[in-house]
């Protein structure tokens, strides 16, 4: 409780230093980070890195550890076991390095309500070292970015949905961090407000390390970089969107509706192409549709092609399914018991 | 390694959020009245025709058991409460540091509600030739007394994320601590147990320290105790903090 940390005169200047070691690349970087709740494991060994430039999208049912990670990443909570730094601190044994290096986002963005915006923001300043010289622009610039100016004065409890949940950006990008964690920065905003913040997170990211957790796919796709898929306190899954449609078993099925008169005998054709595993055409109307599913390996649709040309078929329509990542979401994540987790 | 300047942030920010609404200006008037009753109906200031303000500060034992915990309920039941607990503790803020800023904040607040009761002191003035000396350490001991029930106060309201409990279970620690040293009961105490037992409690309540203080005499035995005991309320209430910020 009493704080531990190593007192330096700027310890994001020398976090910086530390970046430029080859070795050290990773701004969040955890290994086999755990907590537990009595005999709850609320997140049970979990090992990943962040990068700058990164934006990382924390993905999981409710209560599957999203937030409990966020937590113990800034040091509202202390791990049972395993260990993380953040910009190269120690969370434990450095805790108050970290959380002056990164802004934090809780989930459902609670503020001192009875505070006026400004007055807020300016207590944020104060608390996070920004002098006095400084100060004005600093809150001027998260202001802008956060399309607070129509609001300054009034006091947050009496501020909608939508801008409480600016407010709590800017305070968590007042000291221009280089490290952002966002817990659920869109939940419970309407489609206009989600869009606005998906394109402050998107302008941000470019030179900094965001994590921010979400249950909505779409959301996912549209502002990561990368993909962490959580489920009982556990990594399930980790990689790009399109690494993990993959995993979808829809991945990769051609489908096509061919016309001409050997239509109907072309799937004998078309399951000696290699890699082919398994044809299925059906007639309709008079065109036949024709789903080829590969193994992967040497397939190539241009094979695929070549044969159904050389049979003189038409080719109507073509395409090639991508996979849906709510798909791979609830495959790896549905085996999730409901057993009143936090 | 304790940073003031966290701690002045944190204090700035609790006791200006006092002042936000009207609750400050209101609870300024009932301390104001209650003392005003307590010490011209109850303690018949007139009446007894003497020119001091014993009075006035022999109530301010009974009159912190309330006052104190309504203002020390919310000082973290309502942060655990509204999730602020959590933004607090993510920016470079040790416990203590936030745990002291508040209490600071919440004694200064005191300290004023204090002040605003010099016109008394004018009163007995006109009145007679009062002792400044006894006058002087009597309001230092009162503003001890009324740290002392709020560092209680604020350990209290750590444990819970209940405004009421949280006042309800301060104003009993402090009554405790207030009876212990009132008359009748450590007459019937002293029935029960050992005089050297007894001697013991006696110097652990309240109005052991503060009578004497209000005699006149700040020794540094009574100032040590009630400095004592604000640390200890504000040590065990950052301990107790850190186990239950989580829940």
């Amino acid at each position: 409780m009493w704080s531990k940390s190593i007192q330096s005169q700027s310890p994001c200047q020398l976090a910086t230093a530390v970046l430029l070691n080859p070795i050290m690349t990773e701004l969040i970087q955890t290994h086999n980070l755990g907590r537990h709740f009595g005999d709850i494991k609320a997140v049970d060994g979990i090992s990943f890195g962040a990068g700058r430039g990164e934006v990382l999208g924390f993905l999981g049912p409710n209560g599957a550890g999203k937030s409990t990670t966020m937590k113990l990443l800034t040091g509202f909570l202390s791990p049972s076991f395993g260990t993380a730094t953040v910009a190269g601190f120690d969370i434990v044994e450095q805790s108050r390095d970290v959380r002056r290096c990164l802004g934090y986002l809780p989930e459902n963005a609670p503020l001192y309500g009875e505070m006026e915006v400004a007055a807020f923001l300016k207590f944020v300043c104060e608390i996070r070292k920004i002098e006095a010289s400084r100060r004005k622009a600093a809150i001027d610039t998260v202001i802008e970015r956060a399309g607070l100016s129509g609001v300054l004065h009034q006091k947050i409890e009496t501020l909608s949905k939508g801008y409480r949940r600016r407010v709590g950006l800017a305070q968590a990008l007042v000291h221009d961090p280089e490290i952002l964690i966002l817990d659920e920065p869109t939940d419970g905003l309407d489609p206009n407000q989600k869009h606005d913040v998906r394109e402050l997170i998107l302008a941000l990211a470019k030179d900094k390390c965001i994590l921010l957790s979400t249950h909505i796919l779409e959301e996912v796709e549209e502002v990561c970089s990368r993909i962490v898929i959580i489920s009982r306190g556990k990594i399930v899954a980790d990689g790009t969107a399109d690494e993990l449609r993959t995993r979808t078993a829809s991945h990769g099925v051609v489908k096509m509706r061919l016309s001409g008169a050997q239509a109907d005998s072309v799937d004998r054709e078309l399951s000696e192409v290699p890699g082919v595993k398994e044809v299925a055409a059906q007639r309709v109307g008079d065109e036949v549709a024709v789903l080829v599913t590969p193994t992967g390996g040497d397939f190539s649709v241009h094979n695929l092609v070549e044969a159904v040309i050389s049979k003189q078929c038409r080719i109507r329509d073509l395409s090639v399914e991508r996979g849906h990542l709510d798909e791979v979401f609830r495959a790896i994540t549905e085996t999730v018991d409901f057993s009143g987790r936090p | 390694m304790v940073d003031f300047a966290n701690i002045g942030a944190v204090c700035r920010r609790e006791f200006s959020s006092y002042f936000a609404t009207p609750l400050a200006v209101i609870f300024l008037c009932v301390f104001l009245v209650l003392n005003g009753f307590f010490t011209f109906e109850l303690g018949r200031f007139y009446e007894i025709g003497q020119a001091d303000l014993s009075s006035f500060f022999v109530w301010h034992p009974w009159l912190y058991l309330f006052i104190v915990p309504a203002i020390s309920m919310r000082l973290w039941a309502e942060e655990r409460k509204t999730g602020t607990i959590e933004l607090l503790f993510t920016f470079p803020v040790s416990l203590f540091e936030a745990m002291a800023g508040k209490f600071l904040a919440a004694w200064a607040f005191l300290g004023i509600a204090l002040l605003l009761t010099l016109p008394i002191v004018f009163t007995a003035y006109y009145l007679g030739d009062p002792d400044g000396g006894v006058i002087v350490a009597s309001y230092c001991g009162s503003f001890l007394l009324a740290g002392s029930c709020l560092s209680i106060g604020i350990a209290v309201s750590a444990a819970t994320n209940n405004q009421v409990i949280a006042f309800v279970i301060s104003t009993s620690i402090c009554l405790l601590l207030t009876l212990l040293g009132y008359d009748p009961i450590v007459q019937a105490l002293h029935k029960v147990f050992p005089p050297v037992f007894m001697e013991q409690l006696t110097n652990l309540s309240f109005p052991f320290h503060f009578e004497a203080i209000r005699r006149g005499v700040l020794d540094v035995r009574d100032v040590f105790y009630f400095l004592s005991i604000i640390f200890l309320g504000l040590f065990s209430g950052a301990i107790i903090l850190d186990k239950v910020k989580a829940q």
